[in-house]
């Protein structure tokens, strides 16, 4: 904006107060801790193994689009994105429809012993770390046929369940039950209520619930490393477990599927990033 | 899920619906039941059984596959004479305890930075979050390369003998690299708290101290940080119970290793209980960890919560 001119106080109206241009620039370069890594990422992906070697920051010479094709077919890619974008979504609509609606009830009867122990069980749970549990899980899942896609979601939405009854209720608990008495006397029973007036209110949270579903989902490791059996089911992550342990030196390409996996994220966090951030942000501080 | 079951029409005795609907409406409590218990079930059978079903297997020599015998505490016992045990858990302390402190200083500082009167505020938030929504486990081949390669290469030239060879083969050394990895990843989450923080102090507060004379480390001290308690104790409670069960900054970097040295109790829970045959021991150490994650958690609770006065 304008150019600072000290000592100049002017206008009754100080909208914009003066810029502090030296701390913009300290915050610009500490922003380079961020960017220097995804720079030196894209850059390894596109050069050939002869370029590599030096610090690896230098621009490659000339481009080595192929590093992208081989890492396409060696690390299964399509399937691998496939997996790992049907799995995301089944377990974002899943945890947004039921989460909300087990939440919804135990917000309005919190009242009755019942329903208040089944938050604090609930709750509880966030105590319990995933390796907690792990092996029994493990054993579970491969007995029930669960060891797929499937199960995957089935078991993100379950788990979600103790943080997401955390930001529901406490959402809940500020909105006015006079709409849905309204709605009530009206004639609407519960299950109707819940479609027409309270999901709907849920939206700010929705948002916030299936934003975090999403990067758990999307990003998680241990949980497909340990279930899932199939290496046709592998999600992305898994997959660059799996290609890291069989061509550990084939460096350009191995940066080629990195870029790769990352990308799909990066992207839609460009575009979304406001209302990536402010969902992320009504998460922790209701 | 919940598939919509429509009570049978003769349990509510509703008085002469005034327009004829398709199901008659559902007496809210019934629907209340319907509603929670599909989920109740789901998570009894998926995480009550399997913290059970855990407990009794590490009482249990049960290898993972084939017969057992139950053999009482004994794997308990075995536990506290594991020199493994001893080590994981005291790198998965040190550990997270550093890579707590770190994060939190240094997301603080950052968010002080992007709270003050700053052009490009938006862009650079933004691009300070960009962590917090990649893969760990990817980022983390990303930082062994950068760790293994560019470092040493950079060192080398610069002089500095120390670090010329991988930091990750370097068995007191490794666990500096997973912090690094760790804390570059955790600091994006925990800006944003710090920020939506920040932004809760009201702008007059300094205004009024800065006309007392308060200079900006008074200001910082006596206004900023008490106002933002609750948004401390967050990030910390939220930080060190991430890093305590750090998992995938390990399978990127070091595998647990050089030697045993970076081998976290989740690590060691996972290769010992699927891999090493010893399914019913594991179980045992994933019991002792919970217990010790619980200890912990109270405790921090306790503390910082009497720090803040009252929450």
């Amino acid at each position: 904006m304008s150019t600072t001119v000290p000592g100049n106080e002017p206008l009754p109206r100080p909208s914009r107060p003066r810029v502090n241009w030296w701390l913009t620039a300290l915050m610009a370069v500490l922003s380079l801790t961020v960017l220097v890594p995804l720079y030196f990422t894209a850059v390894t992906a596109l050069k050939s193994p002869d370029q590599l070697g030096g610090s690896g920051f230098g621009l490659p010479e000339d481009i080595r689009w192929s590093n992208f094709s081989d890492a396409w077919r060696l690390t299964n890619f399509p399937s691998a994105m496939m997996n790992s974008a049907l799995i995301t979504v089944g377990a974002v609509v899943l945890t947004l429809l039921t989460n909300s609606l087990v939440a919804y009830a135990i917000a309005r009867n919190m009242h009755r012993r019942f329903f208040k122990g089944l938050y604090y069980y609930f709750v509880s749970a966030l105590f319990v770390p995933f390796p907690i549990i792990m092996l029994p899980v493990v054993k579970q899942t491969s007995l029930l046929g669960l060891d797929n896609q499937s199960g995957l979601i089935l078991l993100y939405v379950v788990y979600g369940l103790a943080f997401n009854i955390f930001l529901y209720v406490g959402f809940l608990r500020s909105v006015p039950k006079e709409l849905e008495e309204a709605a009530r006397t009206d004639g609407a029973g519960t299950w109707t209520i819940f479609r027409r007036v309270i999901f709907p209110l849920l939206m700010p949270m929705n948002a916030t619930v299936g934003i975090l579903t999403c990067l758990w989902a999307w990003n998680d490791f241990l949980l497909p490393l340990v279930i899932l059996s199939d290496p046709s089911a592998q999600t992305l992550p898994l997959a660059q477990y799996i290609f890291q342990s069989q061509f550990n030196t084939n460096y350009t390409v191995a940066f080629a599927s990195y870029l790769m996996a990352l990308a799909p994220v990066l992207l839609v966090y460009v575009f979304a990033q406001r209302w990536v951030i402010s969902g992320v942000m009504r998460g922790s501080i209701k | 899920m919940t598939a919509v079951t429509a009570p049978p029409p003769s349990t509510s005795a509703d008085p002469t619906p005034r327009h004829p609907r398709r199901r008659p409406p559902s007496t809210g409590r019934r629907a209340y039941y319907v509603m929670v218990l599909p989920a109740l079930a789901l998570f009894l059978l998926f995480h009550t059984l399997p913290v059970l079903q855990g407990l009794y297997y590490s009482l249990t020599d049960y290898a993972g596959y084939g017969r057992y015998d139950f053999v009482g505490p004994s794997n308990y016992l075995a536990l506290f004479q594991d020199s493994r045990i001893w080590e994981s858990y005291l790198f998965t302390f040190r550990f997270a305890l550093v890579a707590t402190v770190l994060t939190n200083l240094i997301a603080l500082a950052v968010a002080l930075g992007l709270n003050g009167r700053i052009r490009f505020r938006n862009t650079l938030r933004g691009v300070f979050f960009i962590p917090n929504v990649l893969a760990i486990l990817i980022v983390g081949y990303i930082f062994n390369y950068l760790f293994s390669n560019s470092l040493p290469y950079i060192a080398e030239k610069l002089g500095i003998e120390a670090l010329s060879t991988s930091i990750l083969a370097d068995p007191d050394l490794a666990w500096v690299g997973v912090v690094i990895l760790a804390v570059w990843q955790a600091v994006a989450f925990n800006v944003i708290i710090y920020l939506a923080g920040l932004q809760t102090v009201p702008e007059d507060l300094y205004e009024a101290a800065t006309l007392d004379g308060a200079g900006a480390w008074q200001r910082f001290r006596s206004v900023t940080l008490p106002l933002i308690g609750p948004f401390v104790t967050i990030n910390m409670v939220l930080a060190l119970r991430n890093f305590l069960q750090v998992f995938d900054h390990i399978a990127a970097l070091t595998k647990g290793g050089p030697g045993t040295s970076t081998t976290s109790v989740a690590h060691l829970i996972y290769n010992g209980g699927l891999n090493g045959g010893e399914y019913a021991y594991q179980t045992a150490n994933a019991v002792l960890f919970f217990i010790c994650i619980v200890v912990i958690s109270i405790f921090q609770l306790r503390i910082l919560q009497r720090r803040e006065g009252s929450v």
